[in-house]
């Protein structure tokens, strides 16, 4: 055999090999548009996780899907047919989740939530290959209706956009709180006038206020609310309060108690690698998207080590392993493969000229999911 | 309900209704002058709240942050229509559609590209901040009121410059017949020019005063737009009175229709289920209204063209 054949040889199997080890993820999620900011810092949070593993074998292909469900369901099509990835993630609206999920998983790929995690893909609609390293849509709901009952509040006035998440918003708050409401609103999606329903609150003899209103929609109702002369505690899930948002809200959300499975001050060792390994790249502090991406990114690069997406059963057990360091601490799957974890309360805070939140107590300990017990993977 | 609360409530709808006449007043001048269909009236809606934003950020003014927004949408709406517009007058609707569509498209992710994708900080002055006890009872914050106020401070406006002015005169023999006041020796182009700016100063001005309440971000004008399009449908394409009376209609329908129609439905089914369905109810009855009108007055209220 000559030299040059031999180098052929080697370099074939060489490419062979390099080939085998290649690992494709497909990333689809909202870059532009009004929600943009979410999915920048989702996809910021898992390119950080995944530069830090510096592994070359692994790729990752970014799409935005302008937080359009047919676009998203292209974007997944064209993914798994013509790129091949091994692995969807990134979405963060619950409606495309719904759209892309579903096809995904039944022709065989794994998809990792970075976010949405609708109740139908917990319970009736589960799927050994659709894990959600998130939460399930209603926990951070809950978890501030276990809050308002701790403290005491007997009469809040409730209030989420009319759409499913929605519903499941103040279905979540009122299965931990339990007791009588002062009011239940449902306003329109996209709404952003609000002077109505805080006129009802005015009027409706309440004592707190709780609202799910994400993006755009909290901020107009909190700068709203903070000029109506109604002073009243208000609660609500992380999302209206978060890093990205809270600098366009200002003093209006100082105080608000909002229910969250992650806050940049959770003491542990991965969660402080995180918070600074975030700001010294991109110059900001992290979001709560930015947190799960990276922890998607750390699931995932942790089911590697042991595994790979090939053989379907061997990865399948070692994401169900959840064996990585979580900026959350205490991290594991339940039978439905949505986290069991710690729900915290957190509180808006100013540190110098930044708005941000910080932990003033734990809502709810080890909290899986309402809907565990509908899922035939047990 | 106590009356008390309706009367605020109907305040609540007659300040959304000035805010969104001011968006109507320009996209039916625009029509009713050039015959143009203007999707891109959102996107100098979200300029004038972007100018102001940084302006007052900069400033810390929010007398200057108008002035910038006045200024910002009404340049942005001069050039387009240099640049870009001039080209559609001929052109069918749908290739305008398109055209404006298209400009969207561009200014959103051209604003993005300025001002990043994390919405903006833009608050009301302090003097306007709190609230004020009107005859009655009614808490109401000052802010709504200072609105209500620049909206019919607008229409007054507007009203003096169709009625009293030379190019009001000029604009409704534009709207009339074009070619002859061209022959008549108006320079037609620098007129459209100047509806165009004109409109687009309300829209900026409308971004400006909303955004102090609400989030200033990318595709805050669309939603807008669309209510806009319905206040204009409604009051008769090209009409600016009809404008006025079609968005305080819309307005109020709007607030009253998502405040009462729960109340209604709590009559017969248990609140969680009548709030959902009131208010699923609620957002369609702006288009309950309008196919109302258009089955009485196929042209909207004050519509003069077949």
């Amino acid at each position: 055999m000559s030299m040059k054949t031999l180098l052929a040889a080697a370099s074939l199997v060489a490419m062979a090999a390099s080939a085998q080890a290649e690992v494709k993820i497909g990333m689809i999620t909202t870059l532009s548009g009004g929600g943009a900011s979410l999915g920048i810092d989702t996809r910021d949070g898992f390119m950080l996780a995944m530069e830090a593993a510096g592994r070359d074998d692994i790729e990752v292909i970014i799409e935005d899907d302008q937080r359009k469900p047919d676009v998203a369901v292209q974007l997944a099509d064209k993914m798994i047919q013509s790129e091949k990835v091994d692995i969807l993630t990134g979405i963060v609206w619950s409606n495309l989740a719904m759209a892309v999920v579903p096809a995904a998983t039944a022709q065989g790929k794994f998809y990792l939530s970075t976010n949405a995690a609708p109740a139908m893909l917990a319970g009736k609609g589960c799927h050994p290959n659709y894990f959600s390293v998130s939460y399930q849509n209603d926990n951070l709901h809950e978890a501030a209706g276990a809050y308002a009952k701790s403290e005491g509040y007997t009469k809040p006035f409730i209030m989420a956009p009319n759409y499913p998440a929605g519903q499941d918003s103040l279905n979540g708050f009122k299965r931990f709180y339990g007791g009588e409401l002062a009011g239940e609103v449902y306003t329109k999606l996209g709404q952003t006038d609000y002077a109505a329903e805080i006129a009802q609150i005015r009027a409706s003899g309440a004592d707190s206020i709780f609202f799910f209103l994400p993006g755009g929609m909290g901020i107009s109702f909190l700068k709203q609310y903070a000029d109506s002369g109604v002073e009243l505690p208000v609660m609500g899930p992380a999302f209206s309060f978060d890093q990205a948002i809270l600098q366009a809200v200002g003093e209006a959300a100082m105080g608000v108690k909002n229910g969250s499975n992650w806050s940049k001050d959770l003491d542990n060792a991965a969660n402080a690698a995180f918070v600074s390994g975030f700001e010294k790249k991109y110059g900001r502090l992290p979001s709560l998207y930015a947190s799960y991406g990276y922890d998607t990114a750390n699931l995932l690069l942790s089911a590697l080590e042991t595994a790979e997406p090939s053989d379907a059963e061997a990865f399948r057990a070692a994401l169900k392993a959840a064996d990585f360091d979580s900026v959350r601490g205490k991290f594991s799957f339940d039978t439905n493969q949505h986290p069991i974890q710690d729900i915290y309360i957190r509180e808006v805070i100013k540190e110098g000229e930044v708005y941000t939140n910080k932990i003033v107590a734990t809502a709810i300990e080890d909290r899986s999911s309402a809907y565990v017990d509908e899922c035939s993977m047990n | 309900m106590s009356p008390i609360l309706l009367a605020e409530q109907v305040l609540n709808g007659l300040q959304s209704g000035v805010m969104l006449f001011l968006m109507a007043a320009g996209l039916t001048l625009i029509f009713g002058v050039m015959g143009l269909i203007n999707l891109a009236h959102g996107s100098l809606y979200m300029i004038g709240a972007f100018a102001a934003a940084a302006v007052a950020g900069a400033t810390g003014s929010f007398a200057l942050a108008l002035v910038a927004a006045l200024a910002a949408a009404a340049a942005a709406g001069a050039l387009i229509e240099l640049v870009v517009i001039r080209r559609l007058y001929a052109r069918d609707h749908l290739d305008q559609v398109l055209a404006t569509f298209a400009l969207i498209l561009i200014l959103s992710e051209g604003t993005r590209w300025l001002f990043g994708s994390f919405p903006l900080y833009l608050n009301m002055p302090p003097a306007l901040s709190g609230t004020v006890s009107l005859p009655g009872g009614i808490v109401y914050p000052v802010y709504r009121l200072a609105l209500i106020a620049v909206g019919i401070a607008v229409a007054l406006g507007l009203w003096w410059l169709n009625a009293r002015t030379r190019l009001g005169i000029r604009i409704r023999a534009g709207e009339n017949d074009r070619e002859m006041i061209a022959a008549l020796g108006v320079d037609i182009s620098k007129l459209y020019t100047l509806v165009f700016a004109i409109g687009a100063a309300l829209a900026g001005l409308a971004g400006a005063l909303v955004g102090a309440i609400q989030s200033v971000q990318v595709g805050m004008g669309e939603p807008v737009l669309i209510l806009a399009f319905v206040v204009i449908v409604i009051g008769g394409i090209g009409s600016i009175k009809g404008a006025l009376i079609g968005a305080l209609l819309v307005g109020l329908t709007d607030t009253l229709g998502g405040v009462l129609l729960p109340e209604l439905f709590k009559l017969f089914t248990d609140p969680a289920t009548a709030a959902a369905t009131g208010s699923a109810f609620a957002s369609m009855a702006i288009y309950v209204l309008m196919a109302g009108v258009l089955i009485w007055r196929p042209t909207g209220l004050f519509g003069a063209r077949a």
